[in-house]
């Protein structure tokens, strides 16, 4: 699918928008009138050097703070997202670096954690690891020898894999990766990757925290990049090379005369 | 997963598929439990030896520890005692209060958390109980004491709870402060009424008997062999069924010979128990058949059995002992969660204080709280309760529980003094700490596994 007409595709609204978005932590502002859309069906590469405000930015859509000005909008509407349950009603799903799996349960117990399905007020582990095994196998996760098997016995992809399962298994409509292949080899992050794709695919959006612009040229349909705070720039992967992208990343683009800026600083 | 059937044994096989280039195969080889991937019972065994050779030991060093005690004792005891029927009974019920202590103490380990106060708070609970059905001052019937006994135990551990989630104080000093507290309460609640500080069950009252039958009293040798056929058939049929139904529906399960031996292996240890137990094992008269304290102890296991591996909840204690970040971001609400785990906790220290004070016919001053608090994660540690957190089982307080009981009973067959009681188990406790720590070194991301 090109950037271009999925673009149509998926309508003229976008899932989610971000607009004149504020966050401050005492004196220390983290983010300044932030604008951004994540259309569905798309994968949205969110870039920037280390404190310019991705993590914030992602926290503050995943409900874990919550912005000081501002409006998020969710298929059009004004949404006010409070609590991580609050996103997780709407369909937000957030894949954290640090993958929040327990390394003591396994692969079906980490899925379903904070949402088991009971039968007779017992867990009903049968009819969850028949889900578990179905998603696994629809998002084509066959690597694991076994779905009994505890997630500390699991390798760096397939334990983001799982990760990833897990968000897609509850209808979600947009899913966050915070640094999907930050910790995995050559292998485990093309296998990382093509999830991502697939999960597109299937008419999510995804939002990709990376610092890697070797993965996000190989996966991204639109960039946005952020500086000290700020959306500096936001397109089509095709308007960008990775010099320019770079070059947004590490000065804000202040230099360029090109390029489309929707802030001006 | 096609393939599984000859990735069974990974010594020889590498990976073929995936390759996992953040993955060592021998950590996966030693992580995997081997029922979850054999098909047939020669490659469980295999990947079971593969385990061990990978230094993921199991249940091994506890059943390695009840033979080396079992060889000794019964070589060095006077007149070979200690494989005696009455003996083994005796054993049985000091295990029991051990056994008890250590599913209690499990709640806190498993939640990575440690609880120091359980022994003087059960002793607390017991005594209360004890006071309560003294037929010269309350004379309450005997479940409404027992009750109270427990109740103020429980309530007790969900104030330590309070404290350690609410005010985020560790665990180990609100519990050191808890088992002094709770001592100076035990030791006050047994100077009332006109017992001078001890408390017993002697007397004609029919609520004093029901109490000292906790430990003492036995049940019929026939209604023994009934009431312990119906409970393994029951749990056979129960595991047979659910393990083929879940080979049927093609969803992870043992192989059927794997399914059969473990119910061959309950039902072996039943009769065993039952016929060591129907022994007359009295000197002088007839003394026979099953210990009421056993089905005790066989209740207890099974009620907190489901609630750890059946119920939300006990999912929701081991996802916080692995990981409680994880948990957090799962929704899952850490306070409530660990204040009743340490009520949990509290509450089977009560039941496992109450049959101490059946066993010694009362509560008194000499009643070493301090040290059943070292009994109790000694035993859960050695049966394969983590300290770390996360991995851990009912069960595993069970078999620790009798191997602290058979080290216990054995020295004092002996004839040998305290303090080498002290030194032994304290060397025990080490030693169990040392292969958890080892086992959790030898995993591949220092992490805990089977839960």
């Amino acid at each position: 699918m090109s950037a271009a007409s999925a673009e149509h595709v998926a309508s003229n609204e976008p899932l989610l928008k971000v607009r004149e978005l504020d966050k401050h932590f005492g004196p220390v502002q983290a983010l300044y009138h932030i604008n951004l859309d994540l259309p569905s069906g798309q994968v949205t590469a969110l870039c920037g050097d280390n404190g310019a405000g991705k993590s914030v930015l992602t926290k503050c859509i995943a409900g874990i703070y919550q912005p000081d000005h501002g409006q998020v909008f969710w298929e059009g509407q004004p949404v006010h997202i409070r609590a991580a349950r609050d996103a997780s009603r709407l369909g937000i799903e957030t894949v954290y670096q640090d993958l929040a799996l327990a390394d003591n349960l396994d692969i079906v117990q980490n899925m379903f954690l904070g949402r088991e399905r009971l039968r007779n007020r017992l867990l009903d582990e049968d009819n969850m690891e028949r889900a578990a095994k179905e998603t696994l196998a629809s998002l084509r996760v066959t690597t694991v020898r076994s779905i009994r098997q505890p997630v500390a016995s699991l390798s760096g992809g397939q334990r983001q894999s799982v990760a990833v399962a897990k968000a897609v298994m509850w209808n979600s409509k947009l899913v966050i990766m915070d640094e999907p292949t930050a910790a995995l080899g050559v292998v485990q992050t093309k296998m990382v990757l093509d999830l991502i794709k697939r999960l597109r695919d299937r008419g999510l959006a995804v939002m990709v925290i990376s610092h890697n612009l070797n993965d996000v040229f190989e996966v991204a349909d639109r960039i946005a990049v952020m500086y000290l705070g700020r959306v500096v720039v936001q397109d089509q992967t095709s308007s960008f090379d990775r010099q320019s992208v770079v070059e947004y990343m590490t000065t804000g683009g202040l230099g360029r005369s090109g390029g489309r800026r929707t802030q001006e600083s | 997963m096609a393939d599984v059937p000859k990735r069974a044994d990974l010594a020889e096989v590498p990976p073929e598929q995936a390759p996992d280039l953040t993955a060592a195969p021998e950590a996966i080889q030693a992580e995997v439990p081997p029922e979850l991937v054999a098909q047939t019972l020669g490659e469980y065994v295999r990947a079971y030896a593969a385990r061990i050779r990978a230094g993921e030991s199991g249940v091994l060093p506890v059943i390695a520890a009840m033979l080396a005690i079992v060889i000794v004792f019964e070589v060095v005891s006077p007149n070979h005692l200690f494989l005696s029927a009455g003996n083994l009974v005796n054993l049985f019920q000091q295990s029991a209060v051990f056994m008890v202590l250590a599913m209690a103490e499990g709640f806190a380990l498993i939640l990575g958390e440690i609880d120091l106060s359980i022994g003087f708070v059960g002793a607390l609970g017991a005594a209360v109980t004890v006071q309560l059905v003294q037929p010269q001052t309350t004379n309450w019937p005997w479940p409404a004491a027992v009750a109270a006994g427990l109740l103020t135990a429980t309530v007790f551990g969900l104030i330590q709870g309070t404290l350690i989630t609410r005010l985020r104080i560790p665990s180990f000093i609100v519990t050191l402060a808890g088992y002094l507290i709770a001592n100076g309460l035990f030791l006050q609640v047994l100077l009332l009424g006109p017992f001078s500080g001890y408390p017993n069950l002697a007397g004609f009252s029919d609520n004093l008997k029901v109490i000292y039958n906790l430990m003492w009293g036995s049940i019929d040798p026939t209604v023994s062999w009934i009431a312990t056929a119906v409970v393994v058939l029951g749990l056979g049929l129960l595991i047979y069924l659910s393990d083929n139904r879940r080979r049927r529906s093609g969803l992870v399960a043992p192989p059927t010979s794997l399914t059969l031996i473990k119910i061959g292996l309950i039902a072996v240890v039943a009769v065993v128990v039952v016929l060591i137990c129907n022994t007359n094992r009295a000197n002088i008269g007839t003394l026979e058949g099953v210990p009421w304290v056993i089905p005790i102890v066989l209740a207890v296991l099974g009620v907190w059995t489901v609630l750890l591996q059946r119920t939300r909840y006990g999912r929701y204690v081991y996802a916080i002992g692995g990981n409680p970040e994880a948990a957090r971001r799962a929704g899952i609400n850490l306070s409530i969660v660990r204040t009743v785990a340490f009520g949990l906790c509290s509450f089977t220290a009560g039941i496992g204080m109450l049959l101490y004070a059946s066993l010694l016919n009362g509560m008194s001053n000499n009643v070493q709280g301090g040290q059943y608090v070292l009994y109790a994660v000694a035993a859960a540690v050695i049966g394969g309760t983590s300290l770390f957190g996360g991995r851990g089982k009912p069960l595993h307080g069970v078999l620790g529980g009798l191997v602290i009981g058979g080290i216990y009973n054995g020295m004092f067959l002996v004839g040998l003094s305290f303090q080498w009681e002290y030194i032994v188990t304290g060397l025990v406790l080490l030693g169990a700490v040392t292969i958890d720590s080892l086992s959790r070194r030898g995993s591949a991301s220092g992490s805990v596994t089977r839960v």
